[in-house]
């Protein structure tokens, strides 16, 4: 409320007119790209290009490819979650120890205590939402920053694991449970002949000329209802473009799935996560309100959204997500063990920042934190593929986060001083 | 004529597109108290940036004489080093300290890097004698109250070997024992032989303190007077503070008075820092369907504090009084509550209370009204953008379409998405708190337009302005507020600058 202040008095100095510039946007041959939010997915496209090539095609392989998505599964699923809570302005730090201790519990509940095993896991899930809940209360309703009562998270729900584990893992765990963690779909409807490629699963074609199938229908729906509206759509071409380029990229990784072992179920799994969850962060009003608390709490407040309650169902969300992790990792290796999800926080907090989330908040698709998440995937597969030492690995993947916030802080800082 | 401790001539300092000051001539006596007055944003804040150092050498035109001799101050470090001390209306004191560490903060009393704590704390005792500060030096700030931290700072001043002592607003924040307390310290030091500027909307005060006054309007030194020899009174500076002629900037307008639909009684709230401090006291205000209704006051009277307590108690604690809407008595206990009831509320702060700088138009749009566009939480986002896009056209705000990010929109533009925003919860009251804040000239003339709009579409109005002709021009019903209080009800017909100015003014009895 000062009398005058040169922040108040530049606004003015801007005047009315004219077009604000949109910075970080390059033009090429008359189609708008925009670098900040699609640079991520050419750096996917081009390290995948890189490793294919280092690795002699060995890196897009069938059996290679369904290798990233099984082995990588938990911390995407992970990354889900944490997306929609960095996006908010936060933080969660426990999410690996969290995975550990789900995962105890559902060993516990099926291996010790014999539970019939749909129970168990319904079972595993409330626990993940009550332990979410616990740490939503000290963050949303009693103001505790999120760094601090999930650095507490990490050490209590590790220390919990370890008191029911003992020093020993528990296992093994029933057949449902270790197919949806690391099975694959059965050949319902047998193979067919691809020709040079060999024989394929048809339900695993089907599924993808399906997906494919959804996914046209879907984009037309929105682009015809767009155009109802009168706003302006892409050019048709350049529609009909992405849609090939996106059919190109399902078939491609279906064809190579069917030619190995189907579909492995978590992918089925997380196909379903990524969709629900885009949707939920784009279309309804607790996703928008999720983006606006994290692009301005104030302005948050003051336009009505129960900031509180958001913030505790998003960490509610995060425990539910770690309690599906922790089932799947504690499945894929058939036993769960005390230093599981051990430093899977880091994964899927590099994740959601390599895929484009902002530091303070505000900024970030779920798609993107997935993305993230198979680049340093794919840099992990393919190095060990090349056989570079586990250092290394550690190495070009600190840098790589280092680069992407610096790219993130990079345009913001240029679009800040075009103002 | 006495020795002249300060000349400053022919100040003029721009901002991108704005002159904040336009040869601006001060000349402090030495051992004087001389205040300087002027409206809200009339520059005086600038001119003590500008004397201080915060607007460094080069950055100003003009020049400054201080103890005769021409200065160029590169910062405040400067300028301290030449004796001027600026205090400023938010304390500058590490809370977590001890009284003592802030008087010598950034002027350590140690010997080769190391603090001499006995020095320290003894040191600081004599200067809190000075300043008539019973506390133990090693109190922390956070355990003395505003009143007291006030004279931590003159004792950190005086620490400093303060020539001249520059005091922005320096009892806004004060209860009338304090504020007391600090004028009689500062007739003391007067005495001592420091020099004081004081800047202060308490024109009682001024009368009561000052040797002489500078008043400043529109960034122009108008008068400087010698309270004594020029017999100045209160109406002397209210009539230099505000001659300034109206012309036609506001678009004219007749408004057709309806109903009763908000009315509030009692409203007293306290200040969540001091909860000894009433900031709203006892306010009661009635407004109509189809009616402007002005609510004037000066900094620090507690505007902006009623009607953000108004709105979902987003501001203040022990909130108490009664609010009826259509005559019913209704309860807000949050924002929600407020929206649900049909009021609206635009900050004065867009930036920090208003908007989504990271996000486009449309999403800041509908921020507010998104309820209104879902269906079991789904949002239509195709009828959103319907929505945006009528407000696009029917507010004019320029941009290229509503997927513009809002951080790249000049202030009127912002506001024009802010007023947007409010407009779509479709509500029958709406505050608008200091609504052409940082805009220019022409986009002001679009937002009295808007606002006498909606107006006539029978929603009630609450215009929250430091800008007198602005509220004369707008308004059909002025309510001034000073101290937290409600000093007077005038219609647009009987209301002057002048007359507002003495209500604005009115301490209390």
């Amino acid at each position: 409320m000062s009398s005058i202040s040169p922040a108040d008095v530049k606004v003015g100095a801007t005047g009315d007119g004219g077009a604000p510039r949109q910075p970080g946007k390059v033009s090429l041959g008359g189609m708008s790209l925009n670098l900040r939010s699609s640079g991520i997915y050419i750096a996917f496209a081009a390290i995948i290009v890189l490793f294919s090539v280092l690795t002699d095609g060995a890196l897009l392989t069938p059996q290679n490819i369904s290798n990233i998505i099984v082995q990588n599964s938990y911390v995407l699923i992970l990354a889900i979650g944490m997306i929609l809570i960095i996006i908010a302005g936060h933080i969660d730090l426990s999410v690996g120890s969290v995975v550990a201790v789900t995962g105890a519990l559902a060993a516990v509940l099926m291996v010790n205590m014999g539970w019939p095993w749909p129970l168990a896991l319904l079972a595993t899930l409330v626990a993940g939402a009550l332990i979410g809940a616990w740490q939503g209360y000290w963050i949303a309703y009693f103001g505790i920053p999120a760094f601090i009562v999930t650095l507490a998270g990490m050490l209590l729900f590790r220390a919990l694991t370890m008191t029911v584990l003992g020093n020993q893992g528990i296992g093994p765990f029933p057949d449902q449970v270790r197919t949806l963690a690391n099975g694959f779909t059965d050949g319902y409807l047998g193979n067919i002949g691809l020709g040079p490629l060999g024989g394929a699963d048809l339900f695993s074609l089907l599924i993808g000329i399906v997906a494919i199938a959804g996914m046209v229908t879907a984009q037309l729906r929105t682009r015809n209802a767009r155009k109802g509206y009168g706003q302006s759509v892409e050019p048709m071409a350049l529609f009909w473009l992405k849609m090939a380029a996106g059919a190109a990229i399902i078939l491609f990784l279906v064809v190579q799935l069917a030619r190995f072992k189907n579909l492995p179920w978590v992918l089925v799994l997380l196909a379903i996560l990524v969709l629900g969850y885009s949707m939920m962060a784009n279309r309804t009003v607790f996703g928008r309100q999720i983006y606006a608390i994290g692009g301005n709490l104030q302005a948050a407040i003051m336009s009505g959204v129960k900031v509180k309650s958001v913030v505790f169902w998003i960490f509610v969300n995060m425990g539910v997500l770690s309690a599906v992790a922790g089932i799947i990792f504690a499945g894929r290796l058939n036993q769960a063990g005390p230093t599981a999800g051990d430093s899977f926080e880091l994964d899927a907090i590099a994740a959601a920042f390599i895929g484009g989330a902002a530091v303070q908040g505000g900024v970030g698709k779920v798609v993107g934190a997935i993305t993230g998440g198979l680049i340093m995937a794919v840099i992990n597969n393919g190095m060990s593929l090349i056989g570079s030492p586990s250092e290394r690995v550690m190495l070009v993947k600190g840098i790589v986060l280092l680069a992407a916030v610096a790219f993130d802080v990079w345009t913001k800082r240029r679009a800040g001083a075009s103002r | 004529m006495t020795e002249h401790i300060l000349r400053m001539s022919g100040i003029t300092k721009t901002f991108p597109g704005v002159k904040a000051l336009q040869d601006v001539n001060l000349s402090v006596r030495r051992g004087e108290i001389h205040a300087i007055c002027g409206e809200n944003g009339a520059g005086k804040s600038t001119l003590m940036k500008v004397l201080s150092g915060v607007y460094p050498h080069g950055d100003y035109e003009g020049e400054i004489y201080f103890e005769g001799k021409r200065c160029e101050f590169g910062g405040i470090r400067d300028s301290e080093h030449a004796g001027i001390v600026i205090i400023h209306q938010e304390l500058a004191l590490s809370p977590q300290l001890s009284i003592a560490e802030n008087i010598f903060l950034g002027n350590e009393r140690a010997k080769r890097g190391i603090i001499d704590w006995n020095r320290t704390n003894y040191e600081a005792g004599e200067l809190m004698k000075r300043v008539g500060l019973r506390e133990n030096p090693t109190t922390p700030i956070s355990d003395i109250g505003v009143g007291k931290q006030q004279l931590v700072e003159i004792a950190k001043a005086l620490s400093k070997e303060v020539k001249l002592l520059i005091l922005d607003e320096p009892t806004a924040a004060l209860n009338d024992d304090d504020s007391a307390h600090l004028l009689d310290l500062l007739r003391g030091l007067r005495d001592e032989g420091i020099t004081c500027v004081i800047i202060s909307h308490k024109l009682n005060e001024v009368t009561a303190i000052a040797d002489s006054v500078t008043i400043i309007r529109d960034g122009r030194t108008i008068e400087t007077l010698d309270m004594v020899t020029d017999h100045v009174t209160e109406d002397r500076i209210i009539a230099g503070m505000v001659g300034r002629a109206l012309d036609n900037r506001y678009p004219p307008h007749e408004s057709k008075i309806g109903e009763e639909a908000l009315r509030i009684e009692d409203w007293t709230v306290y200040s969540p820092s001091q909860p000894d401090r009433k900031v709203v006291d006892g306010a009661a205000l009635t407004l109509r369907r189809g009616e402007i209704v002005g609510l004037a006051g000066l900094m620090g009277a507690g505007r902006t504090e009623l009607a953000m307590s108004l709105f979902g108690r987003t501001y203040g604690v022990h909130i108490s009084g009664k609010v009826f809407k259509d005559g019913k008595p209704i309860e807000i206990r949050n924002v929600q509550d407020a929206i649900n009831h049909g009021i609206a509320y635009a900050s004065e702060d867009r930036k920090r209370y208003g908007l989504n700088l990271i996000q486009d138009i449309k999403t800041n749009i509908s921020a507010a009204g998104l309820k209104g566009l879902a269906r079991r939480g789904w949002v239509n986002d195709n009828e959103e953008y319907r929505v945006a896009e009528q407000f696009h056209k029917s507010m004019n705000i320029k941009a290229p379409s509503v997927n513009s990010v809002v951080g790249q929109l000049s202030g009127g533009n912002q506001q024009k998405v802010v007023l947007s925003k409010w407009i779509m919860t479709e509500p029958e009251v709406l505050i608008l708190d200091e609504p052409t804040r940082g805009i220019d000239v022409g986009a002001k003339y679009e937002i009295y337009t808007i606002i006498n709009r909606l107006a006539d579409e029978g929603k009630a109005i609450l215009v929250i302005s430091s800008e007198l002709p602005e509220l004369l021009g707008l308004c059909d019903r002025i309510y001034t507020l000073s101290e937290g209080r409600i000093t007077g009800e005038v219609s647009r017909q009987e209301a002057t600058q002048e007359s507002l100015m003495r209500l604005m003014t009115k301490g209390q009895e």
